[in-house]
């Protein structure tokens, strides 16, 4: 599918993979609606990429927070037009240090439940119909190896990647030939905020770049052949084509 | 409830009935909030009308059909505004806002719990005018009566921050509870474009569409941007609906065309799609492109593309009940709300509905 003038969404775009997402569309002729729930952060990367020519907008909301579903959707559609591409990618680790299950509160584990599987379940329901009546669509999951090992401490995180994982391919099965691909990405350790809160010992200089992450996913979008409706693929093993 | 519509129930013969010709269903009919997944359809043009379940729309439809519906969001248009010296009024979005400019009716003191003719006159606003309107400032372009234009003085991000927190849906009366934003969408709506609810479409579950393309029924869309019922002025609302814009793409115009090639039936979900289907076909050939629907159903109206219509309930009296009358005459029409109102159905716009196809 072409990037080139679609209307798109990235959730948790203020830093991180969300941001260089933004960027990396924006930089190839999207219109980018890009949500986050702090204010200053997002309009300084918004800010960045119109001064490189982009079309980009600042959204302010939490994907947590079942009320703001329509806000988010509404305000997109209304600065960028019909949404084409929506990338979930806000999430939260619960929090930090990362505890055992045992040790997990349950509002914690609900609260990281609502942001990273629930909230973008309300935003697909809300963007998909349109994109499924049009025939056209991607929807993206970022998710993480810690949807498929059980590594100790990451129960929260891992439950709600894990949960996020099949719903997005049962999605995917519900929407076949309409024209609309649903992906799960494992993006894999990258240089990140969030990297550094779960493992803050980690050797940074190991990690990958958020943007060379980006420029895989990116390239999912793009090739419908080999990220096909249901895939869930993990960007390190993405073979980058030039 | 009616004589006639009680007689009904206890299992008089629907032939019967309609020859007493039941004059005001609207005493019979109900008038709430029926689930998305309960919503039952009276089949208009059957001989005698009879219900069925709306997920039952595609064994009703043909292989070769067309249906297509309106993918306009419902906008939070119910906007709080002050004038420079404190005057309260309320702002209602009458179409999509277009580079800070807004478009609508202000209504005084007041919420959409008092009728809204009954509500009070709105302060008096003058082109210039500086005023807020979402807590944000604006100035008055122009200002004809009630209706207004207003331009307000924030970048786009901004704007539409602050209409999804300040904003709610239009509502009137006959509902007093608010409404959330969320009950007023369609299952495929997309950009905010509607100033009301394209309600016909609202029962239309994806179960329900998917099955259409599985009998061999396309589903198509087009935005149109369906105004406002009312405005609590008597002038205003007689030349209700006023010219609506809509997009048409590409992509539906061929399927239009293809549809009636192979003899299909092209059925739109509401009124605001014959709206825009017939606007669009005005000069002839249906045209793909964005446009202003002027048109105006009623008794008399020969709809050239669209064949069949998918609506709410909507009893003699109400101005929805003349735009139906393009699509079926008063009496069929009347007949189909007798065996509603003895049914149990609702004529809310968040309630029933009705297939109405000529054969």
């Amino acid at each position: 599918m072409k990037i080139q003038g679609q209307g798109v969404l990235v959730t948790g775009a203020s830093r991180g993979l969300g941001r260089a997402l933004a960027e990396r569309l924006a930089g190839r002729g999207a219109r980018v609606a890009l949500v986050a729930r702090e204010v200053g952060p997002l309009r300084d990367v918004v800010g960045q990429i119109r001064a490189r020519g982009g079309t980009a907008h600042a959204i302010v909301g939490d994907v947590a927070d079942k009320a703001s579903t329509h806000a988010i959707a509404g305000q997109a559609q209304g600065l960028v037009g019909e949404i084409a591409i929506a990338i979930h990618n806000a999430s939260t680790l619960g929090p930090t240090p990362l505890r055992l299950l045992l040790d997990t509160e349950c509002e914690d584990l609900q609260q990281v439940l609502e942001t990273n599987l629930i909230g973008p379940f309300r935003l697909t329901k809300v963007l998909a119909g349109a994109m499924a009546i049009r025939g056209a669509g991607a929807i993206v999951h970022i998710s993480s190896d810690a949807a498929v090992e059980p590594y100790p401490r990451w129960g929260a995180y891992g439950a709600s990647k894990a949960a996020q994982d099949h719903l997005s391919k049962i999605l995917a099965a519900e929407l076949a030939d309409t024209g609309v691909r649903v992906l799960a990405v494992d993006p894999g350790e990258m240089d990140t905020v969030m990297h550094a809160e779960a493992i803050p010992e980690a050797d940074r200089a190991t990690l990958q770049q958020p943007d060379a992450v980006a420029a895989r996913i990116v390239q999912m979008i793009e090739d419908e052949v080999r990220a096909p409706n249901g895939a869930r693929l993990v960007a390190p093993r993405w073979e980058l084509v030039p | 409830m009616t004589a006639a519509v009680w007689r009904a129930d206890r299992g008089e013969a629907l032939d019967d009935l309609a020859l007493r010709a039941v004059t005001r269903p609207e005493d019979a009919l109900r008038s709430d909030e029926v689930s998305r997944h309960a919503v039952r359809l009276v089949v208009v043009n059957a001989e005698p009308p009879r219900l069925e379940a709306f997920a039952a729309l595609p064994r009703l439809l043909a292989r070769g059909d067309l249906v297509v519906v309106n993918d306009a969001a419902t906008l939070p248009g119910s906007l709080p505004g002050r004038t420079a010296d404190g005057r309260g009024f309320e702002l209602r979005l009458s179409g999509p806002i277009e580079a800070g400019r807004l478009l609508g009716v202000v209504l005084g003191d007041g919420d959409h719990r008092t009728r809204t003719e009954h509500r009070a006159r709105p302060p008096r606003i003058a082109a210039g005018d500086r005023v807020t309107v979402a807590g944000l400032p604006a100035t008055v372009a122009s200002a004809a009566g009630r209706r207004i234009e207003l331009v307000v003085r924030a970048d786009g991000d901004a704007l539409w921050q602050a209409i999804y927190a300040a904003g709610a849906p239009v509502q009137y009366a006959h509902r007093p509870e608010r409404l959330a934003l969320w009950s007023v969408q369609t299952a495929y709506a997309a950009r905010p474009w509607a100033a009301e609810m394209p309600s016909a479409g609202r029962p239309l579950l994806w179960d329900t569409v998917l099955g259409l393309r599985r009998a061999g029924v396309g589903v198509a869309a087009l935005t149109h941007a369906a105004g406002l019922s009312s405005t609590g002025d008597d002038a205003l609302d007689r030349a209700l609906p006023w010219p609506e814009r809509y997009e048409l793409p590409r992509r539906t115009v061929d399927a239009v065309g293809e549809t009636r090639a192979r003899g299909g039936r092209v059925i739109a979900i509401g009124t605001s799609v014959v709206r825009a289907l017939e606007a669009a076909a005005e000069h002839g050939e249906l045209r793909a492109g964005s446009g202003v629907a002027s048109v105006r159903l009623g008794e008399g109206y020969r709809p050239r593309v669209v064949a069949g219509l998918v609506s709410g309930l909507h009893v003699p009296g109400e101005s929805h009940f003349e735009l139906l009358r393009a699509f079926a005459p008063a009496a069929r029409l009347e007949r189909a709300l007798a065996l509603a109102a003895a049914r149990g159905l609702s004529s809310h716009e968040l309630g029933d509905a009705c297939l109405i196809m000529p054969a």
